[in-house]
């Protein structure tokens, strides 16, 4: 549906160019959500703001609908306001001079006059979107009036009021609150899914992102370094840097002992050895091996010889839903995290520590970047 | 202003606008314009002093200063706007501080008496004082005792300058201090540093920026000025650049050329002042990351002091601005200058405000001022509004080159740019000298930098994203400068306005000199009537355009307001 092909853009600065988007290329199928997630400065949001038109990118391709929007090489640049993309912006950019009814009609009456619809359908339309956002009996207010929660749905019903074919929200919930930015997750993934709109969604904040999405897109320094299902994403990270992105993660450096062909492969690290998922290593390869900390499971120490890990617990921290514990094994600190009837161990406590079969994962070797 | 303002413009500054093609044109075009305006009556007014009979020639230069050393006259001009300014600075920060920061008595009724000088012409008001403190016929000295006060001399000129310069220094630092953060202030104030610390460590060097360039426009304003040393300094033989610009004026046929050689220097300085100002002005976005905001805190104390500071306050307001406007009154019921008594007070009658409706003259000055004063106002704006957009949106190339043109009225003495126009369209193969629209070109190019600097400050606090939203609705440019940018930049650009025509009512300087009988505004009908010794009529003429110029500012300030609030409601 959407397709964007190597895209690049660069910023003139002072000191030369700076290169926000990298040669970025990914396709978002009909109906589906895709979320680009990565810290700040990644080119996140430069990259929607190309795909959106207000950006003109030095190279690649933008298609929505097969429809190319921009292409470097044939020349072509369809201007923002002739893309009939919707778009919620980062400060929902309400226009305070207009009533809710007013920022909402805006779209409508902003069209070429041929394509205007009448007065009637206006007010119709209006009344329809806001109704979808639960802003109907505040229509005639002026729109500063409205809470940030509200002033939030606002964006979102003049972004679909002309019913788009691409929405872009450029992360939409980080000026709210953390309660009001739970409530407003679930609500905008039952709008996106009730309405199938196709959306590209920004954000930093990977536990949106993790629940908002069919795929995720990381990024990072301009370039994407995994796309993939939320599940994948979290549990099969591709780097280091994705790993440490996306939930927190230890990881522990090690060398194939040896390749299973049952996809798996047994890591010797400098504290024991792990069995890690992995489709393709070598044996003798160095890697990163990825664990969880809800996958690291912690028992007092039986002392039965057997060989394991071992560590002794540092830290531990009551989360209200979990328990954390940070344990020393060797230099490193491994984190765990459990359920919190599992109870807490006492720091200075000897304890095993067991890896859940099937969470640990081999991410890149060598991870040079 | 605006409460909008919080939403950060431009994430990385200078974004060429994706949609435009050709963003440099509108900026090219007005550096042309600017460029245009002020360049070529100045070249052709230099060319007229240094060439004479098809060659090159000093003698106007050389005749010029023989009158009078050129060293003498530049200390005096350079004392004259250096005192006045100092004095300036002196009154109006202080008085800012109290109305802005503290728990000051009716401190808004302070404020707005202290800026009434601001809609006075400065002919009206220096004339008032000279009602008020001539040696011999001065109000005060007929009642105080001859010779109590000299307003004649270069005391009286910086005091008198000082006092009508008093409500710009005023807004200036009004404005820097409603946009200081006050936690910064009260940071301090916890960090255990007492009030006047905090004044001196805190306050004073974030303001440092906004005073610097308050001064400069004072000092600016006083080399520039035309009525004090015209009125005030030739009668007491004090001689400053303008005086002699405009002596030099009355002489035909080749007054202009020696206007020329006295204004090379004048120009010199308020160039060096307005690319200071320029340079201060760049610099200042520095602090603009500091300032941000605006929290306002709760006033401060002033404790015990409160009372006689408020008396203090209400001394000098009493003495700058009731006492003269009261002598107007006064003198505009007197058929000649006498001090109230018994025998004055069964004179008095209001011929004179009749005088004033019959005369056809001071009629056609008053429908002159407001027509220049709209036409320029109008015209000024509405070009700022499109060049500042263009310049704040865009990251075109060169837009320095147009701030730094649209700075360069402001070095332009309205008595020189009078001259240098005089002098261009006076030999043009066709003229529209003898036409109001000679003015209004004076007055435009005067009053360009006003529009733009107000303009370009509104559309500076309009986040980007409003925009870029309404771009993202389908809006084409037109669509969403007219129905988005306009609305909301409205109240800044109305007040843009109203300081514009505050200025063109007040404009002297460059009218004097380039109007034909028939185009008199009202400040040269102010001059006029002094010049003929008839004061009733002047004192008439004097409170019927404070009042008028009152109310208007007053029923725009309104509007403004009423727009603005409407507008501005705060986000969230």
């Amino acid at each position: 549906m959407l397709e964007v092909e190597g895209l690049v853009k660069t910023f003139e600065g002072r000191h030369g160019g700076v290169v926000a988007v990298d040669g970025v290329s990914f396709t978002v199928e009909e109906g589906r959500l895709f979320s680009l997630l990565g810290p700040s400065g990644c080119g996140k949001t430069t990259l929607l703001r190309c795909v959106a038109g207000l950006e003109r990118p030095d190279a690649g391709r933008i298609a929505v609908d097969g429809v190319t929007l921009f292409s470097a090489t044939g020349g072509r640049f369809v201007p923002a306001n002739r893309r009939e993309l919707g778009m919620v912006f980062q400060s929902y950019a309400i226009w305070p001079h207009l009533s809710v009814f007013g920022n909402v009609a805006f779209p409508l009456v902003s069209r070429p006059r041929r394509r205007r619809p009448p007065k009637r359908e206006v007010s119709a339309r209006v009344g329809r979107v806001l109704e979808a956002v639960q802003l109907a009996e505040l229509a005639g207010r002026p729109a500063t009036d409205l809470s940030g929660g509200q002033q939030q749905r606002l964006a979102l019903a003049r972004a679909l009021v002309t019913e788009p074919r691409l929405l872009l929200l450029d992360e939409p919930l980080s000026s709210l609150d953390l309660q009001l930015r739970e409530e407003m997750r679930l609500e905008l993934k039952r709008l996106q899914r009730e309405l199938r709109v196709t959306s590209v969604y920004v954000t930093h904040d990977q536990l949106e992102a993790l629940a908002l999405s069919n795929m995720i897109g990381v990024m990072r320094g301009g370039r994407l370094e995994q796309v993939g299902r939320p599940r994948d994403v979290y549990t099969r990270p591709a780097s280091r840097f994705v790993a440490g992105f996306v939930g927190s993660s230890n990881l522990f450096e090690g060398v194939v002992e040896a390749g299973g062909g049952d996809g798996h492969a047994v890591v010797r690290t400098a504290h024991g050895t792990l069995r890690a998922r992995s489709e393709t290593v070598a044996p003798g390869a160095a890697v990163l091996v990825v664990v969880r900390p809800e996958h690291v499971v912690l028992e007092l120490d039986a002392d039965d010889g057997d060989e394991g890990w071992r560590g002794v617990v540092v830290t531990r921290a009551y989360l209200g839903s979990a328990v954390d514990h940070v344990v020393a094994v060797g230099d490193v600190e491994v984190r765990s995290r459990g359920p919190v009837r599992a109870g807490t161990i006492r720091p200075g406590t000897q304890v095993r520590l067991r890896f859940e079969p099937g969470a640990c994962t081999v991410a890149e070797a060598d991870d040079a970047r | 202003m605006s409460d909008y303002a919080t939403v950060p413009a431009v994430s990385d500054g200078r974004r060429p606008f994706a949609s435009i093609a050709h963003p440099q044109l509108p900026v090219a075009a007005v550096t042309a314009l600017v460029g245009f305006l002020v360049l070529t009556p100045l070249g052709y007014l230099l060319w007229r002093t240094f060439f004479d009979d098809g060659g090159v020639s000093l003698r106007y230069v050389r005749e010029a200063y023989a009158v009078d050393g050129l060293g003498g006259m530049a200390w005096t001009s350079l004392l004259f706007a250096a005192g006045a300014t100092a004095l300036a600075m002196l009154i109006g920060v202080p008085l800012a501080w109290l109305i802005v920061r503290t728990d000051l008595p009716l401190r808004r009724t302070v404020l707005a008496v202290a800026l009434l000088p601001l809609v006075v012409p400065g002919v009206l008001y220096t004339i008032a004082w000279i009602f008020l403190a001539s040696p011999n016929a001065g109000l005060i000295n007929s009642v105080a005792g001859a010779g109590t006060v000299d307003v004649f001399g270069l005391r009286g000129m910086i005091v008198v300058e000082a006092f009508h310069a008093v409500p710009l220094v005023l807004l200036l630092t009004a404005a820097a201090l409603r946009s200081l953060d006050t936690s910064l202030e009260e940071s301090a104030l916890t960090a255990g540093a007492s009030l006047p610390t905090v004044v001196r460590r805190i306050t004073l060097p974030l303001l440092r920026p906004a005073l610097l360039a308050a001064a400069l426009v004072s000092m600016i304003s006083a080399l520039e000025s035309f009525d004090v040393p015209a009125l005030l300094g030739i009668p007491g033989d004090t001689w400053v650049f303008t005086a002699r610009i405009f002596q030099a004026l009355q002489r035909f046929p080749d007054g202009i050329a020696l206007a020329g050689a006295y204004a090379l220097p004048l120009l010199a300085l308020t160039c060096a002042g307005a690319v200071l100002l320029a340079s201060l002005t760049r610099r200042r976005r520095s602090y603009e990351t500091v300032t941000g905001r605006g929290a306002r805190g709760r006033p401060l104390p002033l404790g015990r002091s409160r009372w006689p500071v408020f008396a203090a306050v209400s001394l000098y307001v009493a003495i700058a601005i009731v006492l003269p406007m009261l002598a107007l009154g006064w003198i505009s019921t007197q058929p000649y200058l006498a001090a109230p008594s018994g025998d004055s007070l069964g004179r008095a009658s209001l011929d004179g405000y009749r005088d004033v409706f019959d005369s056809s003259v001071t009629l056609r000055a008053f429908r002159n001022s407001l027509l220049l004063a709209t036409a320029a106002a109008t015209t000024t704006v509405a070009i700022g509004a499109v060049v500042a957009w263009f310049s704040v949106r865009s990251g075109v190339r060169g837009r320095r080159l147009a701030d730094a043109t649209a700075f360069l009225p402001l070095a332009l003495p309205g008595l020189v740019l009078g001259a240098a126009l005089l002098a261009f369209w006076l030999r043009a193969p066709w003229t529209i000298y003898g036409t109001l629209w000679l003015l209004l070109v004076a007055y435009v190019t005067r009053f360009l930098p006003y529009g733009l600097r107000t303009a370009s400050a509104a559309m500076s606090q309009l986040g980007q994203d409003l925009e870029d939203a309404a771009h993202m609705s389908g809006a084409s440019w037109w669509q969403t400068f007219r129905r988005v940018v306009l609305p909301l930049a409205g109240p800044g650009l109305l007040a843009g306005w109203i300081m514009v025509v505050v200025f063109a009512m007040r404009e002297l300087s460059a009218s004097i000199v380039l109007y034909a009988p028939g185009q008199e505004v009202l400040a040269v009908a102010i001059w006029n009537e002094f010049q003929n010794g008839s004061f009733r009529s002047v004192g008439a003429l004097g409170v019927v355009v404070s009042v008028v110029s009152l109310v208007l500012v007053l029923a725009a300030t309104l509007l403004f307001q009423r727009f603005g609030r409407q507008v501005s409601r705060a986000r969230g």
